[in-house]
């Protein structure tokens, strides 16, 4: 591990209230990563998205119907007690997928990646995808590709990478300058800087100075209820997708609406009323 | 008695007799099954060693030569054509619009290779189709600004002293994977004498290992 007292810790918030379920995260994602798309892309089975907007229900008739969007990218998980032993992780036979201690992002080598799709067992978000055929774009697009996104071949795993190439990028130049600092607005997501309504929010954890960090307020103290779950939003709103599996996920979810937030994990009968209130630990409100 | 246990009792019967026979009269035949298996081993391990880093490659010959230690001599330093643009990035091999600074379309020497830089392409406003001897492989990313700014490493450490040399050499493409021959080196067997001798995977986890304590995380390096 590196021993790296100023250690990034990469996350994003998005605020479901504003999401309209538009898609253009979906779409600079796909820009952005050199995701290919095939010409019928109804079988979801088949196609690859790296961030994917789920639509929602609260499951009742009109008139109390409301629906919301969930964007979905990988959700970079610190594993148990936030160790870096994200459940892809741990899995993959060939370390293909590595946990960044340096950024808390998890990786994911193309070409290390021989495509057993453990990892994809193992994610519960379903943020991985196989690759079934290798790419192909339509003719004159491929000369849009980005070169700072290596694209990937038949028979592979590939997620969402938080746009790394963007802080590799913010990094050289911030070498350039000689600083350390990497400012808030030098590293975002393509879909950060896509959302139209302003529903994601990205930037560092580890930085209070972040809007991020200012919104989710994580909780330093593992969850007294949960020793496995630390980081959690002390922010009433705040919430994150199958909280209780002690994943620790590095994307967290926003919410006015309570059915909303009680769509993020499955709950036994009574015990969503134990929970709901129980924001980050007790003590340190 | 099972028919199982008869037959292993048979076969194996049938293996010691063999073994017993064979044994007294098969002394010229095992020396000459001896000098039989080393002249084909060292056939073979010859043809690999010699023809097989042969077949490996392919050679593709540059545009046209490119003396380096008379451009050093004349401009002072690599970072006059390889520099860093201000966002951090490197500009790699310039484009013929640099290379105006000094060059125009009359030759300023006698060289048959400089007439041709002139004619075909400041002439023609086109740029050169270099072969790129250090090309990493696509999934690798490389920051010039993290090692000659952070770290103050000098060019020769990779590259090598090309500054010298006063012609270019032929590019060798590996036929498997499209890389350029210097990522795994020369020596077929990875051995390496100088730091530029290679510049595989392995040859840069050596040297962070060292310098920085740590190998450094996938996405260190790759995209």
């Amino acid at each position: 591990m590196i021993q790296d007292k100023k250690a990034h810790m990469f996350g994003m918030v998005i605020d479901l209230d504003k999401c309209t379920g538009c898609g253009s995260c979906t779409v600079s994602c796909m820009a952005e990563n050199n995701i290919p798309f095939k010409e019928d892309e109804s079988n979801k089975k088949d196609s690859l998205t790296w961030m994917r907007v789920y639509k929602v229900s609260n499951g009742k008739s009109f008139p109390d119907t409301q629906t919301a969007y969930l964007p979905r990218p990988c959700q970079h998980c610190g594993g148990k007690g936030d160790h870096g032993h994200s459940p892809c992780v741990t899995v993959c036979p060939a370390t293909a997928t590595d946990y960044g201690y340096d950024t808390g992002i998890v990786s994911q080598i193309y070409t290390r990646c021989f495509g057993c799709r453990y990892c994809m067992a193992a994610c519960p978000y379903h943020a991985r995808y196989f690759n079934w055929w290798d790419p192909v774009w339509p003719e004159g697009m491929e000369k849009y590709l980005s070169p700072n996104v290596s694209p990937r071949m038949r028979g592979v795993v590939e997620k969402c990478s938080f746009c790394y190439h963007r802080y590799q990028l913010a990094r050289e130049q911030a070498y350039y300058n000689e600083t350390d600092e990497i400012a808030e607005d030098a590293y975002q997501t393509a879909c950060t800087t896509a959302c139209p309504a302003g529903a994601i929010i990205f930037g560092d954890l580890n930085n209070p100075s972040h809007k991020i960090h200012q919104i989710v307020k994580p909780d330093p103290h593992p969850d007294p209820l949960n020793h496995d779950v630390v980081r959690k939003s002390r922010n009433p709103k705040v919430f994150r997708l199958l909280e209780r599996l002690g994943t620790n996920p590095k994307v967290y979810y926003m919410s006015e609406r309570e059915w909303i937030r009680k769509l993020g994990d499955s709950y036994l009968n009574g015990e969503w009323e134990k929970v709901k209130n129980h924001y980050g630990s007790a003590s340190h409100d | 008695m099972s028919e199982i246990e008869n037959k292993t009792e048979h076969g194996s019967m049938d293996g010691t007799k063999e073994c017993a026979a064979g044994d007294p009269k098969n002394d010229t035949a095992l020396g000459l099954g001896v000098i039989f298996f080393i002249l084909a081993f060292l056939i073979c391990f010859l043809s690999g060693w010699l023809l097989f880093p042969k077949l490996l490659y392919s050679k593709h010959e540059q545009p046209f030569d490119f003396d380096h230690a008379l451009h050093v001599q004349e401009t002072g330093d690599c970072e006059s054509c390889h520099y860093l643009r201000e966002d951090g990035t490197f500009s790699g091999i310039p484009e013929t619009e640099s290379c105006l600074d000094c060059h125009t379309d009359e030759p300023m020497g006698t060289t048959e290779d400089e007439a041709i830089f002139a004619a075909e392409y400041v002439a023609k406003g086109r740029e050169v189709p270099w072969y790129v001897y250090a090309k990493q492989p696509d999934c690798v990313f490389f920051s010039h600004a993290a090692h000659i700014t952070a770290a103050g490493m000098d060019c020769i450490t990779c590259h090598g002293p090309i500054g010298e040399s006063i012609s270019s050499r032929p590019y060798e493409e590996n036929r498997l994977t499209g890389y350029s021959r210097d990522i795994w080196g020369r020596n077929i067997w990875g051995i390496k004498k100088n730091t530029w001798d290679s510049m595989k995977m392995d040859d840069c986890a050596a040297c962070h290992q060292e310098e920085t304590g740590h190998k450094g995380y996938c996405f260190q390096c790759h995209k």
